[in-house]
């Protein structure tokens, strides 16, 4: 894992007036953002935003038709999804999506796809230590798994594949509110040992809570952006996701 | 078990109902089936059965892998079995200039295994190219798109054998000599049980390949969930591209199998072919390889059970009422575990 860096300039992740498709659809409409190495950012805003598909933009399962995305300062927009998981990206998707007829084991080392033997036995340990659960479970099969653990499962799979920036759609998605604590505490965990994060959330106060700057999306565009703490203040932001008015 | 994983939305535990039960059913049945088979058709017909059964086996894994993986009824496949007996006809009575039996195992074992090679690198070839010319450019448009274009593939196949070696029957070397085995009173020919013997080898490789290598979990976390195998590093094009290499090289196998019992091939021997090895694979749960193979089985022993019973006429009638009949209660086959349902 990639020890945090102090120069404010080190960015991940960069993405310039990205435009993406699906067919005619029109999804993003020039998007900006900089996630620096060893932070949190968030993505929040409405359902059909575009966030889910900013992330799948980023992971190279969909490719923008304008716009460049930089990983480590290359350009990547053009480069297959299997590439970029070798490349450092690691994306835990939406809906969790684990394989539901492996165990627990044999989806982790699903993650180590691209690693050798010698790196997985070592970063299968490094996952059990984050989620105890799923070393009680190793050889349960993924589809008996609660959604909680699931969304574990999904976030121990991506970091199986040791990725530079890990990519977090929704993790707290249709989890009881005492699970949603638990799944952002073991976020900052992973933050806190060096991972660089992008979190996409509908829970904007609890991704602001955690995060160190923001981005609000709209109908596919970046319609505000700035630290957790300006964001939480903005009185757009504090009417239209934090529930208040 | 390789059925290639489904995912699916699942909240709490699924238990299976008698789980106990299940696994000795398993071996049960089958044992039973085949003990009962043996005793009403006795030993050359039970043989038959299980020769006729490998190779409708050997195609039932390339529809079964390939719906697995892309969820295409790749209706050009029965016509790719047909190509590898023109393969294999070509290599052995064209080039080599071989016309009968080879009674010198010395001489006879490296033609089988050239044979065999040679075919089925030329259908892995095939079938490669026309899943990247065809198939591939589809691969997001609407499922009946590729249907058809699996239908046109198969009018093009048919329509270049025909082209190159005419409307009739043509000729295959039978190289492998006629003699039986005398196992007490039963004479089993030889042929049989080589024939068996290499299909079950292959299809025993096939199940290791895809159940112990990398290529194999390439394949199932594919034919699960293609973005999520995507974002674990699995290239899907290499990984359905070699798919498409692997089914059209049974094909071709089967292709000389047949060549070596049967000594003909035409240009529409795929059709029925295909037909029945496709009914195979649904019977045995499309998506699932071993459920191909035991498709594959039981419909060479419905067959030969027919004529056996004086209803060889019937033969087809009776595999496709056993097929409905199956479907009825069981939707998703013999062994079920449908592929490719996305969560
Ligand atoms: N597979 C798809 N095909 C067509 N349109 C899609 C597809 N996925 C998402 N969209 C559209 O793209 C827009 C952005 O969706 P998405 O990125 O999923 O939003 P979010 O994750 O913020 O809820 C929405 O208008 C949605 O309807
Ligand atoms: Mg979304």
């Amino acid at each position: 894992m990639t020890a945090p860096n102090t120069v404010a300039t080190d960015v991940v992740l960069k993405l310039t007036n990205v435009h993406s498709y699906y067919g005619a659809i029109h999804a993003l409409r020039g998007i900006d953002i900089e996630v620096p190495r060893g932070e949190i950012v968030t993505l929040i805003g409405a359902n059909g935003a575009g966030k889910t598909t900013t992330l799948r933009t980023i992971s190279g399962l969909i490719h923008p038709r304008e716009g460049s995305v930089e990983l480590n300062g290359k350009d990547i927009s053009k480069t297959a999804a299997h590439e970029l998981v070798v490349a450092g990206i690691g994306h835990a998707p939406e809906g969790r999506r684990i394989f539901s007829r492996l165990t627990i084991y044999e989806n982790l080392l699903m993650g180590g796809f691209t690693r050798t033997k010698a790196e997985n036995l070592e970063q299968v340990e490094h996952v059990y230590g984050l989620f105890p659960r799923l070393r009680e479970r190793a050889s349960q099969k993924g589809g008996t798994l609660s959604g909680g653990e699931q969304q574990m499962l999904a976030i121990g799979r991506a970091l199986m594949t040791r990725p530079d920036v890990l990519l977090l759609d929704e993790p707290s998605l249709g989890l009881a509110p005492i699970l949603v604590q638990q799944i952002f505490g073991i976020i900052r965990e992973i933050n806190s040992r060096g991972m660089t994060i992008l979190l996409v959330e509908q829970n904007a106060l609890q991704a602001l809570s955690i995060a160190n700057r923001g981005y609000v999306l709209q109908t596919g565009e970046v319609v505000l952006s700035g630290s957790s703490r300006d964001l939480r203040e903005n009185e757009m932001v504090r009417k239209a996701y934090l529930g208040e008015d | 078990m390789t059925a290639l994983p489904a995912t699916s939305e699942a909240g709490g535990a699924r238990v299976p109902m008698g789980a106990s039960l299940k696994p000795l059913l398993r071996l049960v049945v089958p044992a039973v089936f085949l003990v009962g088979a043996y005793a009403f058709m006795g030993p050359e017909q039970f043989v038959n059965a299980l020769t006729r059964g490998a190779i409708y086996a050997l195609i039932a894994l390339g529809y079964t892998m390939v719906y697995g993986i892309i969820e295409l009824i790749n209706f050009a496949h029965g016509d790719m079995f047909m190509m590898g007996a023109f393969v294999s006809l070509t290599f052995l009575g064209q080039i080599l200039g071989l016309t009968g039996s080879i009674t010198d195992i010395a001489r006879l074992a490296p033609l089988l295994v050239a044979a065999f090679f040679v075919s089925m690198i030329v259908m892995g070839a095939i079938g490669v190219t026309i899943e990247r010319l065809a198939y591939k450019p589809l691969r997001g448009a609407p499922r009946l798109a590729p249907l058809i274009t699996a239908i046109g593939v198969s009018f093009i196949l048919q329509n270049i054998v025909m082209l190159k070696y005419g409307p009739f029957q043509t000729n295959s070397p039978k190289i492998f000599p006629s003699f039986d085995i005398v196992i007490g009173s039963a004479k089993i020919p030889a042929l049989s049980v080589f024939i068996i013997v290499v299909a079950l080898s292959m299809m025993v490789a096939l199940q290791l390949f895809i159940s112990r290598t990398r290529l194999g979990r390439a394949m199932r976390s594919t034919a699960a969930d293609r973005d999520a195998a995507q974002l674990m590093g699995v290239n899907i094009n290499r990984t359905i591209a070699i798919t498409f290499l692997i089914g059209a090289a049974l094909a071709g196998a089967a292709g000389v199998v047949n060549g070596l019992q049967y000594g003909v091939s035409r240009f529409d021997d795929g059709f029925q072919a295909g037909l029945k090895a496709f009914t195979a694979a649904v019977l045995g749960g499309i998506g699932n390889t071993v459920g191909a193979a035991l498709g594959g089985f039981i419909i060479g022993f419905i067959e030969v059970g027919a004529t056996v019973m004086g209803f060889s006429r019937w033969g087809p009638a009776i595999v496709f009422g056993v097929l409905v009949i199956v479907l009825v209660f069981r939707p998703s086959g013999l062994l079920g575990q449908q592929l490719g349902e996305r969560a």
